[in-house]
């Protein structure tokens, strides 16, 4: 996969003992990055462990307090993002920042008009450069599709092609992968490797260890700011990584022992859901989730699951069919009935559903028991039994907080998610619906909210787990449905699942698909 | 970037430093606005040819301003014509703060005062022979019941059909000063009088506790604040409607109902501007007249960004602003600046405030961690994020 390369030319990029220091905290601390010309490189590390800093003073959104940066052996001061997009470095975000109902061409051309005249973009002379770079590098695209018609591994290359088109050497992909099948990601890689091989350099940000070993020529990990290793995937496994970058040995999977399903919890007959602009994305769904067993769900994103979920927490009014909790009918719901009943629920997107920033921690884990005993009495707050409660979550679910009257936002991603994770779990559930619980989060985090998980299963809770990540989804889950355009396609065991298969599945729904076998839902 | 910077304690800022994060881009604003109100006297000076330039007259200016609200030694009178100017700002300013508490940008505070006013007289008159500790409580329900009918109308239309409360609010001004006028020269007018006017509200007048005009409205005015701190701070409903206000789709999720939230907040900022108007009229006039007009349903709402939503915080803004329009007059007398001054400065508060982000970036200041900015509330439910639109 890599050029080999006898001598090495001067690095592409060199970043010489950068260093940032925020208000109380040292981002970046005396970082050595040196990126060859036609190569791979993975910066690897926590969240927080400083690699966005890096990035953003390398694209010029940040000024380092001290060290340089180096292209092509001369030092240089990058300014902004357009000086460094003028000096070859571009950016893939890992939120596309693409204009949905324009076209490709249009897409790319923002920012960086060709233009015919002063007055008018030569669309003829963009298309042709387009569909020249798409020759390139394999991956031809329509430069008149609409982007919002594009799935999300092509929208993808619809960034890669913008910063080819402006003429980047050095390309930084932040997460690429975060939001990608298997075969999408894949094929990214292959797309990567050909940039490479035409001399481009790449700087690939991530926290999956497997990827990293199977992508990179040379692999940085940073930790809490500084250079902790660097690393050639030869040499190197995911345990060896992972201790690096978390500074301690983890473990990667969690022991999640065999389950013991008991009386089915939830039961879920011919449901049907619409979205908001009335279109129906959950086309008559029939599942069981037993006591004691943890059912994934996987599927591309926007397959119907949000719905589902917000159907199963009340949220959502179902079109047809029935919900059934524990024997009971819980169809339409109300959110706090179900939460009195039992469910509990981690939403994918913790800011906007879980957490209110500007509130404390102690008020955030009263979120949705705030109006009964203790926390209440009467119509008054009983800030003195909600203070108790919210130290003891604190200290049950290792809740890395000064204080209980902390404001939210001064935590860390980790640290709120077990924030929403004390709150829905702390108590006695039925179901626990699981809306990719660990988005964003850094491997010890994971590995926790995973073990807790694993726990509530064995403490004879039905769990629900959505998400996108199929490597959550096979880690977890003792069975595993595949949702595609709102129908589950296949219920399969989860122990013995096949990633490809499955992956598979999630992108074509191809009930077709050899060597999944079908097993009652 | 990375984990939350170690801090001593219980993880917030020093009391000092969280109260000057609060106290600064207020205090800054209004030092800003004193500033741009010296300019413009000093300019006007320049326009008015033939007289001598004086460099101290806004120091004139400003100084006779604050004997006009003060008084120099302190007096009673000057002091109290500052409260009587400074209680209906309150009240309505407590309204406003309210709605923005739970992410509603009530302007129908005006209309609320109004109908306040129209409903306290028009009890008030039908009660005038009753005894005072009867006719006064009856006429101040009225106020209020008035008031949060007017508040009741655009929560309800925005729970139901998202209609924004800005634009429903605003027409709900004009009808109220319509019908105010309607009713004062139709329904209540006193027959053969030269110009529309009601009949007096005799025994639901409030009685003078002290001074000219210290009326009992004011007391009712500033024990408010406690309620309304009361009510956010320390009760469970208090808490939805902060969380409603700070993420209604949090709120959803934790299974709080916004819509219903949105119709009660609304009524009772309504009543609390309905109070305002109330009091305004069974203290002070005790009739109202076809024409009776005011601008406190406006300036609350500068009263309220200035108290950034906080009771306290609207305390303090509104004998700000009920200050200067108590001490207007003197400035106008003695030092020939027009009492208009005093809306320019008013304005100029606001506009410092609403630029909020430009300041802090030019001033260096932090963020403020422990209140939640009511300006981001003002953009912010204008068009997206709305509440009822869920």
């Amino acid at each position: 996969m890599t050029i080999e390369t006898a001598s090495p030319p001067a690095p592409a990029l060199e970043m010489r003992g950068i260093t940032k220091r925020y208000p109380g905290v040292v981002a970046n601390d005396h970082i050595d990055l040196e990126v060859r010309p036609g190569e791979i490189h993975a910066l690897l590390g926590e969240n927080g462990a400083g690699k966005t800093t890096l990035m953003n003073i390398l694209y010029g959104l940040a000024r380092p307090d001290e060290g340089e940066i180096l292209l092509d052996g001369r030092p240089v001061t990058i300014t902004g993002p357009s000086d460094a997009i003028a000096r070859g470095i571009s950016m893939v975000h890992q939120h596309f920042m693409l204009v949905p109902v324009l076209s490709v061409a249009e897409n790319i051309l923002l920012g960086e008009e060709t233009m015919a005249n002063p007055v008018f973009l030569d669309r003829r002379e963009a298309r042709r450069r387009i569909l020249e770079l798409g020759r390139r590098f394999h991956f031809e695209i329509e430069p008149d599709a609409r982007v919002s018609t594009l799935s999300v591994g092509w929208q993808q290359r619809v960034e890669i092609l913008k910063a080819l088109y402006r003429q980047a050497r050095i390309l930084v992909l932040d997460e690429p992968t975060a939001v990608l099948t298997p075969q999408e990601t894949e094929e990214i890689f292959a797309v990567l490797r050909r940039l490479a091989a035409e001399g481009h350099s790449i700087v690939f940000i991530s926290h999956k260890l497997y990827e990293v070993l199977e992508i990179a020529d040379r692999i940085t990990v940073i930790r809490r700011g500084r250079v902790v290793g660097s690393r050639i995937p030869s040499e190197t496994n995911e345990d060896d990584l992972a201790e690096l970058m978390v500074g301690r040995e983890v473990q990667l999977t969690v022991d999640r022992g065999a389950s013991h399903p008991a009386e089915v919890a939830l039961r879920i007959e011919g449901l049907r859901v619409a979205d908001d602009r009335g279109s129906e994305v959950v086309r008559g769904i029939d599942l069981d989730v037993r006591a004691g067993e943890i059912l994934g769900i996987a599927g591309v994103a926007g397959n119907g699951q949000d719905e589902l979920v917000e159907a199963l927490i009340g949220l959502r009014r179902p079109a047809a069919g029935r919900i059934t909790l524990a024997g009971h009918d819980v169809t339409g719901h109300s959110p706090r009935q179900l939460n009195e009943a039992g469910v509990a629920f981690v939403p994918a997107d913790r800011h906007r559903f879980g957490l209110v920033l500007p509130f404390d921690v102690s008020d955030n884990l009263v979120l949705t028991s705030y109006y009964r005993s203790p926390f209440a009495r009467g119509i008054l707050r009983n800030d003195a039994a909600i203070e108790t409660a919210a130290k003891e979550t604190v200290a049950a679910f290792d809740i890395r907080t000064p204080s209980v009257h902390a404001q939210m936002s001064t935590l860390s991603g980790g640290n709120q998610q077990k924030v929403v994770v004390g709150r829905e779990f702390g108590r006695d559930l039925r179901l626990l619906v699981l809306d990719q619980p660990t988005r964003g989060l850094d491997v010890g985090s994971i590995e926790f909210i995973h073990r807790r998980t694993i726990a509530k299963r064995d403490a004879g809770t039905a769990v629900l787990l959505v998400s996108a990540e199929l490597d959550e989804i096979l880690e977890l889950s003792d069975r595993i449905a595949v949702m595609y355009r709102g129908e589950i396609v296949a219920v399969v065991d989860g122990p013995t699942a096949d990633k490809n298969a499955i992956g598979l599945l999630m992108a074509t729904g191809g009930r077709a698909a050899a060597g999944v076998e079908q097993v009652p839902a | 970037m990375s984990g939350a910077p170690a801090r001593a304690g219980d993880g917030r800022p020093g009391f000092v430093r969280r109260s000057w994060s609060v106290v600064a881009l207020p205090l800054i604003s209004i030092v800003l606005a004193l500033v741009v109100g010296a300019v413009i006297i000093l300019a006007s000076e320049l326009l008015i040819p033939g007289q001598a330039f004086d460099p101290l007259l806004p120091f004139r200016a400003y100084a006779a301003l604050a004997q006009g609200a003060i008084g120099f030694p302190p007096d009673l009178n000057a002091i109290v014509s500052t409260l009587v100017a400074t209680a209906p700002l309150l009240l309505a300013g407590l309204s406003v703060g309210l709605g923005f508490k739970a992410g509603l940008f009530n302007i129908g505070a005006q209309g609320q005062f109004l109908m306040g006013a129209l409903g306290a007289v028009a009890t008030g008159i039908a009660v005038s022979s009753q005894p005072s500790f009867i006719a006064i409580p009856l006429a101040l329900a009225g106020g209020m019941l008035a008031g949060a009918a007017w508040g009741f109308i655009p929560g309800i239309l925005k729970a139901l059909s998202g209609a924004h409360e800005v634009v429903t609010t605003i027409m709900l001004n004009y009808v109220a000063i319509s019908l105010l006028a309607g009713i004062v020269s139709g329904p209540l007018n006193v027959p053969g009088a030269p110009s529309p006017i009601t009949p007096d509200v005799g025994n639901a007048a409030l009685p003078i506790i002290f001074g000219r005009d210290a009326h009992l409205g004011l007391f009712i005015a500033f024990a408010a604040v406690g309620v309304v701190a009361w009510l956010l701070y320390r009760t469970t409903f208090g808490f939805e409607v902060r969380t409603v206000g700070a993420n209604s789709d949090a709120a959803r999720y934790a299974g709080m109902h916004p819509r219903l939230l949105i119709v009660v907040i609304m009524s009772l900022a309504g009543l609390l501007s309905g109070l305002a108007g109330a009091g305004d009229t069974l203290g002070l006039q005790h009739h109202l007249t076809s024409s009776y007009g005011t601008t406190v349903g406006f300036d609350s709402i500068a009263v309220a960004l200035l108290g950034r939503s906080n009771p306290v915080g609207i305390l303090f803004a509104s004998l700000l602003f009920g200050g200067m329009r108590a001490g207007a007059p003197l400035m106008q007398i003695s030092a020939g600046i027009p009492a208009q001054l005093v809306d320019v400065l008013q304005a100029t508060v606001l506009l410092f405030l609403v630029a909020a982000p430009v300041l802090r970036r030019v001033l260096h200041l932090r963020g403020t961690p422990a209140a939640i900015d009511p300006t981001p509330t003002f953009t912010g439910t204008y068009g997206g994020n709305d509440v009822a639109g869920l």
